[in-house]
């Protein structure tokens, strides 16, 4: 781990744009052998942008990679895999249909002849994941798998290729604690070989942990660089952002009201039509906000889709403002007052290739406010669009821009947006946060606690344990379905929560 | 008219028209399956045919070698494959807009081409067709041998196709590729697959399979081109493949059955039934239609389909 040796990675001067926004100007950055280094940035900063250029997924318009000291002119991954780069995508790379050992081996020269040789494939495999402790089932359908699951095979797909820089673009994001300490005792062994690894999050605490040295990107130039053991949280985040963030969010104390949310004796089943929700019942009143904790997968995505009316309870009765909702209906859900932010928000949230005013009108398009007999009245959609745009601070290049060219913070502060135009009295937030920035974060947070002021009762739906413990009013941790236990926000303990969100009845 | 369905000349020489009534479904479906497999619907299958059938009799015609005239229809096929390719893959169009282009677009030029090389005869003109060939000792069996065992050397490479193809998918290393390729490109890309070369291949190699799906009809079937020759079974080919859930072996089972229908079709007009060709055709859509009901919440559609890819465009 000498810090005179060459590096093994040297960009510099790398500039790269997409047609009207430069996603990196003039970046230089370096990588040395056995090191963990961290990538900084609020979303849309050029993270992903950089490392694809790196993978030669992306050309650079501008600037120079050197690999172990060679120059190198990547014109497509396979030129970066050949000298050892390997990188796992923000959104997997799998092909969900086909088997974990199939997706290691393609593309890769297991083959007798002109036939696949799965048989040594699999020997190959067996012995990696005995090196590093990557157990996982290799004729598996990758369908099948969880997220943590799915991380594994796609570490194992880039030791399989013998890659010793190794780029992981926010590997945590989907992982649940225990995942996430699994994976960094696999890359403290990945970089105790010689291997190096470049590590994007958005969890300061995760960075502080793992890395050895940060880099930070703002806007596309990297604007600091820091040993890890030389800087904190704070400062990185004020870094990040390029101005103070608030210590913490301030709550004035609210006396709860009455119910807007009372679920009694819900059951739901999930795809596999096993028990996802059992007997739950649960009260959100005004004034309230709610925060459930859990480690993803114990019912929450069946509960919320539930809530928001896209997914048939077994038996159940949910009220709203004390008038029961009819069940399995998105249109009764966002006719009951209820402020919809689902936590996959490119997949049912927003529609990607519509424009940002049409997914704003998306669920009201049909009020009066906005047609008449059929027709849409353009200018006021154009008067609510731009005002949704200022007051949110939507960083898009007006109201006509395709959603699919916004960053993930301003996809969410879409979704918000639209959720709390209309003023609900019960807002449904799935993890509001996911994938996002500390700026970004601290902005949903304080509009979620402006809405619980404005007298709004609010169901936090989170995996996120700082997210619950820093708005939640009230704290329960659901738990294969049922409710472990409930805790006030005040006076709740970590270690509490934790022993429930693990099953664990102390 | 019941003792003579049971007859078993009757039963023997179904058997045999099932099989040749196939053949030309199968090779157009297994062509389709491979570049739906890299993730294209090469909507210009039946053009392609088309294409396939007038090239095979024009070469056969005027080169009386039958076999330079299937040679021929191959090369059509791939040539009109790399259009679609270059369409489709390259500029990136829409996958149906360019594949009902070149289905127009065939449909014209075979007309064009062979009022070029004949003129409007009162009389078609015609070729020697493919004769049928017995196998040895198989022809021989009791019943079933005669019928499905005396049949065209074409439909026997059809057969031979069909376990190559399932072979190619699943067990070779280009294979894997392919799937990997129609299955999500991105993925293929990043583990270095060249995407748009895979996709390319295939459609080339598939072109050349529907046109010789259609060479089929004008030089063993019949022994003429009529510009109604193909007759909509290219998208019951295109039918077949979703039937069969992108598998060969499912597909044949589909293509059997269609020409299962078409040949009880033609039999049944032998002896004195009169039912309508077109009913018969609308036999395999509603069969794929109730077996899509059944099947669709497994099937297995390639998941890139119709998704024209292109590297630095943001995805979803
Ligand atoms: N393929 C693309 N086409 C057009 N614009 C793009 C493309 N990829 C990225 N951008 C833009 O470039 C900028 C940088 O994006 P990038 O994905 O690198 O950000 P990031 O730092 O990884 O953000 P996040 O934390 O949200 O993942 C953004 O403004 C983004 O919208
Ligand atoms: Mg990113």
């Amino acid at each position: 781990m000498g810090k005179n040796d060459q590096p093994v990675v040297s960009m510099s001067g790398i500039t790269k744009r997409f047609l009207d926004v430069t996603a990196n100007r003039d970046v230089s950055f370096q990588l040395h052998s056995g090191e963990i280094c961290a990538l900084l940035g609020e979303n849309g900063a050029g993270k992903t942008t950089l490392m694809n250029i790196l993978f030669g997924y992306y050309a650079c318009d501008a600037g120079e990679i050197f690999i172990k000291g060679e120059k190198v002119n990547l014109s497509a991954p396979k030129d970066a895999i050949s000298r050892g780069v390997g990188m796992i995508h923000q959104h997997f790379a799998l092909v969900a249909s086909q088997t974990v050992l199939e997706n290691i081996v393609v593309g890769t020269a297991s083959r007798k002849g002109i036939f696949l040789d799965l048989a040594s494939a699999r020997q190959a495999l067996v012995r990696l994941q005995e090196r590093f402790g990557l157990q996982i089932d290799p004729d598996a359908r990758v369908w099948t798998l969880s997220v943590g699951e799915q991380q594994k095979v796609e570490i194992l797909k880039a030791l399989y290729r013998d890659v010793d820089i190794l780029i992981m673009d926010e590997p945590t994001a989907v992982l649940a604690p225990a995942e996430t300490s699994d994976l960094f005792n696999t890359l403290r062994s990945l970089v105790q070989e010689g291997r190096s690894v470049v590590f994007i999050s958005h969890k300061l605490n995760e960075v502080m942990d793992i890395s050895d040295r940060i880099v930070v990107l703002r806007a596309g130039e990297v604007v600091a660089e820091r040993k890890t053991s030389e800087t904190s949280a704070r400062e990185l985040a004020n870094l990040m952002v390029g101005r103070e963030l608030l210590e913490s969010i301030e709550k004035t104390e609210r006396a709860p009201g009455d119910p807007v949310l009372n679920i009694k004796k819900l059951n739901v089943l999930n795809d596999k039509k096993l028990a996802a929700i059992a007997d739950l019942n649960l009260t959100v009143r005004q004034n309230e906000i709610l925060g459930m904790a859990g480690i993803s997968g114990n019912g929450q995505t069946e509960l919320s889709e539930v809530l928001f009316g896209m997914r048939s309870p077994s038996q159940g009765v949910i009220e709203i403002n004390e008038r029961s909702l009819k069940l399995g209906n998105p249109a009764a859900s966002i006719q009951s007052q209820m402020g919809r932010i689902p936590e996959d928000r490119i997949g049912t949230g927003l529609l990607m290739d519509l424009s940002v005013e049409e997914n704003f009108i998306l669920e009201n398009h049909a009020s009066a406010a906005f047609q008449a007999y059929g027709l849409m009245k353009s200018q006021k959609i154009h008067n609510f669009s731009d005002r949704l745009i200022k007051a949110y601070n939507i960083k898009t290049a007006g109201r006509d821009a395709i959603t699919k060219s916004l960053s993930g913070g301003n996809l969410q502060k879409v979704m918000l947006a639209r959720a709390l135009a209309g003023e609900p009295s019960l807002i449904v937030a799935s993890q509001p946060t996911r994938g996002l920035d500390v700026g970004a974060m601290e902005y949903i947070h304080q509009r979620l606690v402006e809405e619980r002021q404005r007298g709004a009762g609010i169901l936090l739906i989170s995996d996120d344990l700082d997210e619950i413990f820093a708005l939640s009013d009230r704290i329960v941790v659901l738990y294969e379905g049922k409710i472990m236990g409930e805790a006030p926000g005040a006076t709740a303990s970590r270690e509490q929560i934790g022993l429930w969100m693990s099953g664990v009845m102390a | 008219m019941i003792a003579e369905f049971l007859d078993l000349a009757f039963i023997s020489g179904l058997m045999g028209a099932t099989m040749r009534m196939a053949t030309p479904i199968i090779f157009a479906a297994l062509g389709e399956i491979l570049t739906e497999r890299a993730g294209v619907l090469n909507l210009g299958i039946e053009g392609i045919m088309l294409m396939g059938a007038m090239t095979g009799f024009v070469f056969t015609y005027s080169s009386g070698s039958i076999w330079f005239g299937v040679f021929a229809a191959a090369c059509v096929g791939m040539l009109l494959g790399f259009l679609m390719a270059l369409l489709s893959v390259n500029l990136g169009l829409s996958q149906h807009v360019s594949g009902l282009g070149i289905t127009l677009f065939a449909t014209g030029l075979a007309m064009f081409i062979y009022r070029l090389h004949f003129g409007s005869p009162t009389v078609p003109p015609i070729i020697q067709p493919f004769k049928q060939v017995a196998l040895p000792v198989l022809s021989k069996i009791p019943v079933i041998g005669p019928g499905l065992f005396t049949q065209y050397t074409l439909t026997y490479i059809a057969w031979l196709l069909v376990p190559a193809l399932s072979i190619l998918l699943y067990k070779t290393t280009i294979g894997l590729k392919i799937r990997t390729v129609g299955e999500n490109p991105v993925v293929a890309d990043t583990v270095g697959v060249n995407v748009a070369l895979t996709r390319t291949l295939c459609l080339v190699a598939g072109g050349a399979l529907m046109g010789i799906g259609g060479a089929f009809l004008t030089l063993a079937h019949q022994n003429m081109f009529l510009i109604d020759v193909i007759g909509g079974r290219g998208w019951v080919a295109i039918a077949m493949v979703i039937f069969g859930n992108w598998n060969p072996l499912k597909a044949t089972i589909g293509a059997l059955i269609f020409g299962f229908l078409d040949g009880l079709q033609l039999r049944l007009q032998s002896i004195g039934v009169v039912l309508s060709f077109h009913l018969f055709l609308m036999i395999p859509y509603l069969l794929t239609i109730i077996a899509l009901i059944g099947v669709s919440r497994r099937a297995a559609v390639p998941a890139g389909l119709l998704k024209p890819y292109r590297r630095e465009e943001k995805g979803g």
